[in-house]
């Protein structure tokens, strides 16, 4: 018999206390590092300053560091981020560039980063995917391309080119540029 | 090869729906535009793993982590993690915050005119064991006024954020004392349509995990979304 999975509540405004642990965001190793800069902003256009960013990547070969044995000495696997956002909304992070992902026999992923989205006023947190600027695999993803045309530049970020070492991206919650988030 | 989570969308009313107007902070917050198919690809289909490295001795007492001790009635709370076939998940990171007895939280943000305790900050974490228990010493959070409407309390409650087999699995939530009788008043409680699902977050009052003489003890199970079925299962 199937359990039924417990019910989600917001992550509130103070998680911080709790949370807050995990939110260094260690340098990423490697000379292959991007930086993305942005703002979670709400359907005013106004910042969000309580909401809480978890990212989950892959490396640059397009593998996740999921196995057990692969959590390292400071006790966290590689690919996992959390960001907070400022008192203006604003986030960055620098992240390893991931690689293409499988998407099953025959076709790949772009290179993208999930992006997991908690703040006051979400009672489940939101999930969505940040894209790269400039990138030819884009045009094949089959996430993108499933993706409305009006709808599918809210998940690729802003930068002149897909090497570009610093990168834009905002997640708007609602409103007539509303980020792209998915069902799950 | 490692097993994969196999997820399964959620039965209507078991999780609350992001625009719940009774709860004004979502109002603004909420998306509005459909939702989009998200394929269960290897990026959903995987997550971070925690090791004992990330947890500190005193992580899961959250009475010992100052030179004196909180003021307030110490509890226990332990409990299951499992997935939705009831298998244990184990090495699972729970991480828990919480307002201090007097309904305070220590956090610059909160104004609430209660005071602080020194001896609380309210936060603690630990890994789940290979039966996938946890348990952790703290004291009962105190109710607290929030703006949401006029009189508007928050139930006596404890955060609670969890990572299970894969991203997919990742759940925030808050777990209630029985008995409280501002729960019915609650719209982040009341957010959960379903009554059943809903009153799985109020924990229970467990005699027998009590420490006689020290602290009382409450149990609260979790169930993460999908199970750790093998591939060859999955294909059944």
């Amino acid at each position: 018999m199937k359990l039924v999975p417990t019910a989600s509540q917001t992550v509130g405004p103070y998680f911080r206390i709790g949370l807050e642990h995990l939110c260094a965001n260690p340098a990423a190793k490697g000379a292959k590092t991007v930086t993305v800069r942005g703002r979670v902003l709400d359907a005013n256009r106004e910042p969000v300053p309580d909401a809480m960013l978890e990212l989950w990547q892959a490396d640059l070969r397009g593998q996740y560091d999921s196995q057990p044995e692969s959590a390292n000495s400071r006790g966290r696997a590689a690919g996992f981020a959390r960001i907070a956002t400022a008192d203006d909304g604003s986030f960055a992070f620098t992240a390893g560039r991931p690689g293409a992902v499988p998407f099953d026999g025959t076709r790949i992923q772009a290179p993208h980063i999930e992006v997991l989205v908690f703040a006051r006023g979400l009672l489940r947190q939101l999930i969505t995917r940040m894209y790269f600027p400039g990138e030819e695999a884009n045009a094949a993803d089959p996430v993108l391309q499933s993706l409305p045309d009006d709808r599918r530049a809210t998940l690729i970020a802003r930068g002149p080119s897909s090497a570009a070492e610093i990168l834009e991206w905002n997640i708007v919650l609602q409103g007539e540029d509303e980020t792209v988030f998915f069902a799950w | 090869m490692p097993t994969m989570p196999v997820i399964e969308t959620a039965a209507p009313g078991t999780q609350p729906e992001y625009h719940y107007p009774p709860y004004v902070s979502s109002i603004l917050r909420s998306p509005r535009k459909p939702l989009m198919m998200l394929p269960h690809t290897l990026t959903e289909r995987t997550g971070p793993v925690f090791g004992h490295g990330i947890v500190a001795a005193n992580d899961s007492n959250l009475t010992a982590q100052h030179p004196g001790q909180p003021l307030g009635e110490r509890i226990i709370v332990h409990g299951r993690v499992l997935d939705e076939d009831g298998r244990p998940v184990r090495d699972a990171l729970v991480e828990v915050w919480q307002a201090n007895a007097a309904g305070r939280y220590h956090h610059r943000v909160d104004q609430h005119h209660a005071p602080l305790d020194p001896n609380f900050t309210g936060c603690g974490r630990m890994l789940t064991d290979e039966n996938g228990c946890y348990r952790f010493k703290s004291i009962k959070p105190g109710a607290y006024p929030w703006a949401n409407h006029h009189n508007a309390w928050r139930p006596a409650h404890i955060h609670f954020s969890l990572f299970g087999a894969g991203i997919l699995s990742r759940l925030v939530t808050q777990m209630y004392f029985p008995g409280d009788p501002l729960q019915p008043y609650d719209p982040i409680f009341n957010s959960i349509a379903d009554e059943k699902a809903r009153n799985r977050l109020v924990s229970r009052f467990d005699l027998d995990a009590t420490e006689p003489g020290y602290a009382l003890a409450f149990s609260f199970d979790v169930v993460l979304r999908g199970s750790m079925k093998t591939p060859f299962e999955a294909a059944q």
